[in-house]
């Protein structure tokens, strides 16, 4: 046993590392290919929000929890308007509920996009990421035209939306949503049809139905996995209860399921955007914010389906002009540790994949080592632990005759 | 869909202390620290509910922690809360052992509130340094 | 800085990206400099996977506890002459978390930097153009 334990070999993956939304850090203990073992160390991204937003005043809590993801940074302030809506008992008015929601979907779709780009950069597809980013960029102008920015919206308000969008705007996102399908089209046909990204994703690292629910999962993680949950059908909020879409789910949990989930994903997102816009045409011009006051003493709970799973946040007030207590709960908190069970199912090789397929996203760039306990010495540096998933792809599509 | 909020009450018997009802989707219950194994039981594998988190709060007269369950196929959302008169050293029974999914918040709530959670399997810090000050608590109301 | 360096350091920039606890904002925003519509490779900027082939570093977010010895780090590995850009508003002076418990000290206090770009994110025009005006004063321009 105590030889067993010397040969053990580590790797560190973090803190600096392109899988992470967050920077993390991830050890994989691996004997020869295998992973045996994965502990997660987080903490380099914690800034001490809830903590900040307990000195602000209410309305500029919308802008501080946009802040702590940039990734997701509508679902923030839409969960935490949700909570000061139900603390509060305000009923928002129809446009406010189209205008949410719209922003909402559109942030799904740049997400999901964004997601998918970055996974087919991890098995070694650079193209799909160049692709799928160019078609992001659409949706990225028509945020940018409709909200004044292209991350980082501040379109949330307690009791409204802080600009609303023309009725003459609406054909220019109907035309960018056009133009967006075929694109859809293309990358669900990439996924379903190619050999490579089957072998490589099929069957790999699966999450079960179980250790999805015992870990609380949420998502199009737990989604995967066939737990059946949707906030925007379960508890409906906005206009998500006025227009027509279906909850997308799978049965296998592994990676490609992961995959597929999400791409049909987006096109319920198209489905729920071109329901609100023609929602909106039938709603006044103006009518967008009821100008809240007051905040009374309470307590409440909002919750949204950010593109990554269920946000949750608690307000309570004491009838002064902040909150005493603002809990927030992201979906990656619940997530990223289904990583203890799915990584040990595969190879270090599957490991950036599987790591990435929960999508906490990425924004760092790559520092990973990978270091001999006996010796102490790096093996593998930098990018090489995607290089690794990269090579695999290639030696698989040599077995498969396809020459690249 | 029918509102599990009944059925819960009734399995919960008279553990609940006092029961609070904000609007149709969300109910508060309160129930007592020694508690807090059963109910989560009853919560999570009786009921099949969804643990989301839980949040822990400072208060003048010691702690408060409210355990948010939620109920997805009607959309409801049930707190369980507890309140520990403790000013110094507050302990309550760790829900790990049930739930998986607890183990990060525990010792979020640990780290932030110095709330000791009993029979915890992986008591660590979580978010904050490794050199960070023992006995220092940032979510404290006496911490700036 | 002699001619050479200059010339050498100037030309075809290769990148490295440290994230220092940021919202990622900036960071999709830097990658994003990288595919079709901005495409800076055209220019040889490219990003690389380890600080001792860069000659610049992109620091995103607020050095919090954790990250900060990290990032100081990070730099005293990178080769020397290069240059450090602060990206966005959080990494060139702190922006609200400057009243955290877990923030440190603003990035410049813990390694010297040449150029802030902020912004919040700032737009990707606007990091090509920050990375402009520091080749220009590189060069004496």
């Amino acid at each position: 046993m105590e030889e067993e334990k010397k040969k053990q070999t580590v790797i560190p993956i973090g803190p600096y590392h392109p899988l992470q939304e967050e920077p993390e850090f991830f050890k994989l203990f691996v004997n020869g290919e295998k992973v045996e073992k994965l502990d997660i160390e987080i903490g380099y991204n914690h800034r001490g929000i809830e903590k900040i937003s307990e000195s602000k005043h209410f309305d500029q809590v919308a802008f501080t929890v946009e802040r702590i993801c940039g990734i997701c940074s509508t679902s923030h302030p839409f969960a935490y308007v949700n909570a000061v809506e139900d603390l509060a008992g305000i009923e928002v008015t129809d446009r406010t509920k189209y205008i949410r929601s719209i922003v909402g979907e559109l942030e799904r779709l740049h997400s999901h996009l964004l997601w998918l780009g970055l996974a087919g950069h991890f098995i070694g597809y650079n193209t799909v990421w160049m692709w799928v980013w160019k078609a992001r960029e659409p949706l990225l102008d028509v945020m940018e035209y409709i909200t004044g920015n292209r991350q980082h919206y501040s379109m949330f308000k307690i009791g409204g939306v802080r600009l609303d969008i023309l009725n003459e705007d609406i054909p220019r996102m109907e035309k960018m949503l056009d133009g967006l399908l075929p694109y859809i089209d293309l990358f669900k046909g990439a996924v379903m049809d190619d050999p490579v990204i089957q072998a490589r994703a099929k069957g790999i690292c699966p999450l079960t139905k179980k250790e999805a629910i015992d870990f609380c999962a949420v998502g199009p993680l737990a989604r995967a996995s066939g737990v059946d949950i949707d906030i925007r059908r379960d508890n409906p909020y906005a206009a998500y209860g006025m227009v027509d879409w279906k909850v997308i789910t799978a049965v296998n949990g592994d990676i490609f399921d992961k995959i597929v989930v999400r791409v049909l994903e987006m096109y319920e997102s198209v489905k729920i955007i071109r329901g609100c816009l023609n929602g909106l045409k039938k709603e006044p011009e103006g009518n967008f914010d009821l100008k809240i006051k007051n905040i009374p003493a309470g307590e409440g709970i909002g919750r949204h389906e950010a593109p990554r799973g269920e946000v949750f946040h608690f307000v309570r007030s004491d009838g002064s002009n902040r909150p005493v207590r603002h809990k927030i709960r992201a979906p990656s908190y619940v997530n990223v540790p289904t990583n203890e069970i799915t990584a040990i199912k595969g190879t270090i090789s599957d490991a950036a994949i599987t790591l990435g397929a929960v999508d906490p996203c990425y924004c760092c760039t790559e520092r990973c080592v990978v270091i001999d306990k006996n010796t102490n010495k790096k093996i593998l540096g930098g990018s090489d632990l995607i290089k690794l998933s990269q090579e695999k792809t290639r030696e698989l599509k040599k077995k498969m005759g396809i020459t690249e | 869909m029918e509102s599990i909020i009944e059925k819960a009450r009734e399995k919960l018997g008279n553990k609940v202390k006092n029961y609070f009802k904000k609007n149709e989707k969300r109910h508060y219950l309160e129930i007592n620290p020694h508690d807090i194994i059963e109910c989560t039981k009853i919560m999570f594998n009786g009921l099949e509910s969804r643990f989301i988190t839980a949040t822990g709060v400072h208060l003048r007269t010691g702690f408060e922690i409210m355990y948010h369950f939620s109920y997805d196929k009607t959309g409801e959302v049930i707190t369980l809360r507890v309140y520990l008169n403790e000013k110094d050293k507050p302990e309550i029974d760790s829900i790990t052992p049930l739930i998986r999914g607890a183990e990060w918040i525990e010792r979020e709530i640990w780290e932030m509130l110095g709330i000791n959670f009993k029979n915890h399997p992986n008591m660590k810090r979580l978010l904050l340094a490794e050199d960070w000050p023992e006995g220092k608590y940032p979510l404290r109301q006496t911490e700036k | 800085m002699k001619k050479i360096v200059i010339k050498a350091l100037t030309k075809s920039i290769w990148v490295y990206h440290a994230a220092c606890s940021p919202c990622n904002n900036c960071d999709i925003e830097i990658l994003d400099l990288l595919t079709p519509r901005h495409d800076v490779e055209r220019f040889g900027i490219s990003l690389v996977g380890s600080i001792k082939h860069a000659d610049a570093m992109l620091v995103t977010g607020v050095p919090n506890m954790k990250t900060a010895p990290r990032i100081k780090e990070v730099y005293e590995q990178m080769p020397k002459p290069g240059v450090v850009i602060a990206i966005g508003s959080c990494a060139c002076g702190g922006n609200m978390f400057r009243d955290s418990y877990n923030f440190v000290k603003p990035l410049d206090e813990i390694i010297p930097v040449d150029a802030y770009v902020p912004g919040c994110p700032p737009k990707p025009e606007a990091m090509i153009m920050g990375v402009v005006k520091l080749i220009k004063k590189l060069k004496g321009l």
